[in-house]
């Protein structure tokens, strides 16, 4: 059967966690998002560093969404690209852990300044900078927990907002060791 | 300078050497000066010196294409590397292995807008399978041995390296060719599965109207992939279908070949693959040219798949067995299988499913009238395959109406025989092509199929072909239109020809002899013959400028946005209005 007829019955778009391994090196990441802008992937949160300086490896974490079909095709345009070693599908291999760190900026003053440091303090945040108009803030965990302190903030005055975008690693004792030293 | 160090440039020409290349293509310019003073009087490559940079790539993918190895291309930094796209791009889309050198001002002025100055890898990321800029004059070796392998390992594709003048000037130590790839570049398994070899086996033994259909894969994988091709459809006796890019992996000859499927394929192919119960696609990627209206492709049949590229399975067609591989190592395995199984299973009897298509075949889908004195351009492809064919022929063309003709009335009975812009369908890619090709087989004849609109992209090629002494056939089939653009508009626009028109076109007799070759012009068709053959004897290059037919439309065709059974024969069965989501495609 061809995909069109399968098309018709509208299939449901999952957001998936993919984790990359590739070669630090300039142009992997302009191929990795090209891919995505040609071939009309999109791309909800990106997050690129160093993780190993002596093999020169760079971790992507990526999040995209799409039906079955779409994400399958994504790993494998993905393993065509030459710099990049491993693709793995986190979402779809089982537990993992998804946390990101947010950098919030309010501009506050008054009543308001007590309401948000108590706001912080339960969210757990950390305060970086504070002057007598503002606080900086620092948070980290699941993105819907950044969103939820992000919405509060704004709500009590003029806010900035820096966040670095998901970061991943699967749950439990299973590692990349030996899929990295074939590389 | 020391002892054991060699400039980047010599270096680089060393590596070229050691990755067996014996021919570059190419255009010189500042940025690649150092490399071409390393090229001068260099006895191991033969630098061909073309008329623009575009006609280098294409006329690497022709060297490529004939000969199984990888093409080579020099060009200069900034307009040198631009002009080099579109080639790259062809090949990219055709799978074919090519190494491009580009030179690039040098690294301490990268990103300053020097002058020839462009963003080469930037630009070319999308189009190449990899790409590489070098900056440290160490890894040059090591990246240039890489290029090779990558360019030619899994799915072929063109890789660029761009080369800053500093880095060809700078001292380097050469570092020898590893041996070993560290990186299957393509993941693809080299362990077959046997499991599923049984199995598609076991699907296509049992099948009652299986079909096989093979495209430009099996010509990458090599001969053998073809040879084992034809062992599987003679074993099976079933039919057989072939892409454009396939076309020659089983001789035109062989009674199951049904001819070129797709929008311009045989009515017998199209309806084959229409109605059929099991359908294998070796080396082949569902185009769209192929599947025509994809919800109405092949309803009813069991899909197997095989290709050296993962993400093509499954990318349009979900199929039921993917098998990932090179198509001979899988071929091999299939046609062992079968051969196994068949002294324990009977083959499905077939008869029923034969006479259905050669019902269709009665249909003569190719069939045409040669009436009057006009050269129909059918006419003129069938005769030029006739007068040919007892010779080692290998064809190029260009993009068009007559494209397709040769496609469709010219017999390949080998791989690596017929060379076409399949995938991005380039006008231009002809002329230089056939330049590789006769590059790489100076005994043989080679003939570019040409349009006249096409000719004129890269005609500067002449000068290269005369230069070269290349006794290259260029066979216009003249019809003064766009042809197949004009049919578009006849089709589809209610006839309104909207500059598709040839105008203020050379006398292409006048123009051969201005570069010193003989021209040839034909116009009845009593005279056609004689003109073919007079265009094979003449030792040199020679132009045919074939004046056929105006208005003639190519067909059978698959409309825009119809499906292959929904194929029309001729004008009179275009009553059907192109839906609007037909007109929309391109
Ligand atoms: C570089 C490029 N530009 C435009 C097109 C679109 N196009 C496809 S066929 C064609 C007409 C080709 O005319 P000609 O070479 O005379 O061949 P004919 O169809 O008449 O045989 C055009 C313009 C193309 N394929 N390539
Ligand atoms: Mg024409």
């Amino acid at each position: 059967m061809s995909v069109y007829q399968k098309n018709e019955v509208v299939e449901v778009k999952t957001s998936r966690t993919l984790s990359l391994v590739v070669d630090n090196q300039p142009g992997t990441l302009a191929r990795v998002i090209g891919l995505f802008s040609g071939r009309g992937y999109n791309i909800e949160s990106l997050n690129v560093t160093e993780i190993d300086e002596i093999r020169n490896l760079s971790r992507i974490s990526l999040v995209t969404r799409g039906t079955s079909n779409t994400i399958e095709q994504i790993k494998s345009q993905l393993l065509r690209i030459v710099p990049v070693h491993i693709v793995r599908d986190l979402t779809l291999e089982g537990p993992f852990i998804k946390s990101e760190l947010a950098l919030v900026k309010l501009v506050v003053k008054g009543a308001n300044r007590v309401e948000a440091l108590r706001i912080a303090e339960t969210f757990r945040a950390r305060t970086l900078d504070v002057t007598l108009s503002s606080f900086v803030f620092e948070l980290t965990g699941k993105p819907s927990k950044l969103d939820a302190f992000i919405d509060l903030m704004r709500s009590l005055g003029d806010t900035e907002v820096s966040r670095t975008g998901v970061s991943a690693i699967s749950r439990g004792d299973k590692t990349e060791t030996k899929l990295l030293d074939q590389i | 300078m020391t002892l054991n160090y060699i400039s980047g440039a010599e270096a680089v020409i060393k590596a070229l050497v050691d990755n067996e290349v014996e021919v570059i293509f190419g255009y010189p310019g500042g940025a690649v000066l150092p490399l071409y003073d390393a090229l001068f009087e260099n006895k191991k490559i033969k630098h061909i010196l073309v008329r623009h940079e575009q006609a280098a790539v294409h006329a690497a993918e022709g060297y490529a294409r004939s000969t199984g190895k990888v093409g080579c291309v020099l060009v200069t930094s900034g307009p040198g590397a631009t002009n080099a796209i579109t080639g790259l791009t062809d090949a990219l889309m055709d799978s074919i292995p090519i190494i491009c050198l580009s030179g690039q001002v040098p690294t301490h002025l990268i990103g300053t807008d020097a002058f020839q100055e462009a963003d080469t890898t930037g630009i070319s990321r999308p189009c190449t399978k990899h790409n590489y800029l070098v900056k440290d004059a160490d890894k040059l070796c090591e990246i240039i041995h890489k290029s090779f392998e990558i360019a030619s390992s899994g799915r072929p594709g063109p890789v660029l390296i761009d080369l800053p003048k500093d880095i060809q000037l700078s001292n380097v130590k050469y570092v020898n060719k590893i041996s070993k790839i560290k990186k299957n570049y393509n993941n693809n398994s080299s362990n077959i599965d046997e499991n599923l070899i049984n199995k598609v086996a076991t699907l296509l033994l049992q099948a009652e109207r299986p079909i096989i259909y093979g495209g430009g894969g099996i010509v990458n994988s090599g001969p053998t992939a073809s040879k084992l091709l034809t062992e599987l459809v003679d074993t099976l006796d079933c039919p057989v279908t072939l892409t454009l890019m396939g076309l020659g992996c089983v001789p035109n000859t062989n009674k199951n070949f049904l001819g070129m499927l797709g929008m311009h394929g045989t009515y017998e192919a199209n309806l084959a693959m229409h109605n059929c119960d099991v359908m294998l696609n070796v080396g082949a990627r569902f185009d769209d040219r192929v599947t025509g209206r994809l919800n109405a492709f092949s309803p009813n049949s069991k899909k197997v798949h095989i290709d050296v590229d993962k993400s093509s399975i499954n990318k349009v067609v979900s199929v039921d067995y993917g098998i990932v591989g090179d198509c001979k190592e899988i071929l091999l395995a299939l046609v062992q299988e079968i051969k196994k199984l068949h002294n324990q299973k009977k083959i499905k009897s077939k008869t029923k499913w034969w006479s259905q298509i050669n019902h269709w075949k009665d249909r003569d889908s190719l069939g045409f009238k040669q009436i009057g004195n006009n050269i129909k351009p059918q006419q003129a492809i069938k005769s030029l395959y006739e007068q040919t064919k007892n010779f080692d022929t290998y064809i190029t063309t260009e993009v068009g109406q007559h494209q397709m003709w040769a496609a469709q009335y010219f017999g390949f009975s080998k791989p690596n025989h017929w060379m076409t812009s399949g995938g991005l369908g380039t006008m231009g890619y002809g002329l230089p092509s056939s330049v590789g090709v006769q590059i790489a087989h100076p005994k043989s004849l080679v003939i570019d199929i040409s349009g006249e609109a096409s000719f004129l992209m890269n005609m500067q090629e002449l000068s290269t072909i005369v230069q070269y002494k290349l006794p290259i056939k260029i066979f216009i089939l003249n019809n003064e239109w766009m042809g197949m653009v004009r049919q578009w508009q006849e089709l589809n626009h209610g006839s309104r020809y909207s500059e598709s028109y040839t105008a203020s076109l050379p006398d292409f007799v006048k123009l051969a002899e201005s570069f010193g070759i003989y021209g040839l012009r034909v116009d009845n068709i009593n005279n056609l013959e004689a003109t073919i053959d007079e265009m094979i004897n003449i030792k040199g290059p020679v132009i045919a400028d074939i004046r056929v037919e105006k208005e003639e439309n190519c067909f059978p065709m698959i409309p825009s946005g119809a499906a292959h059974n929904e194929m029309i024969l001729s004008s009179d069965d275009n009553n059907k209005d192109t839906s609007n989501e037909g007109l929309a495609l391109v």
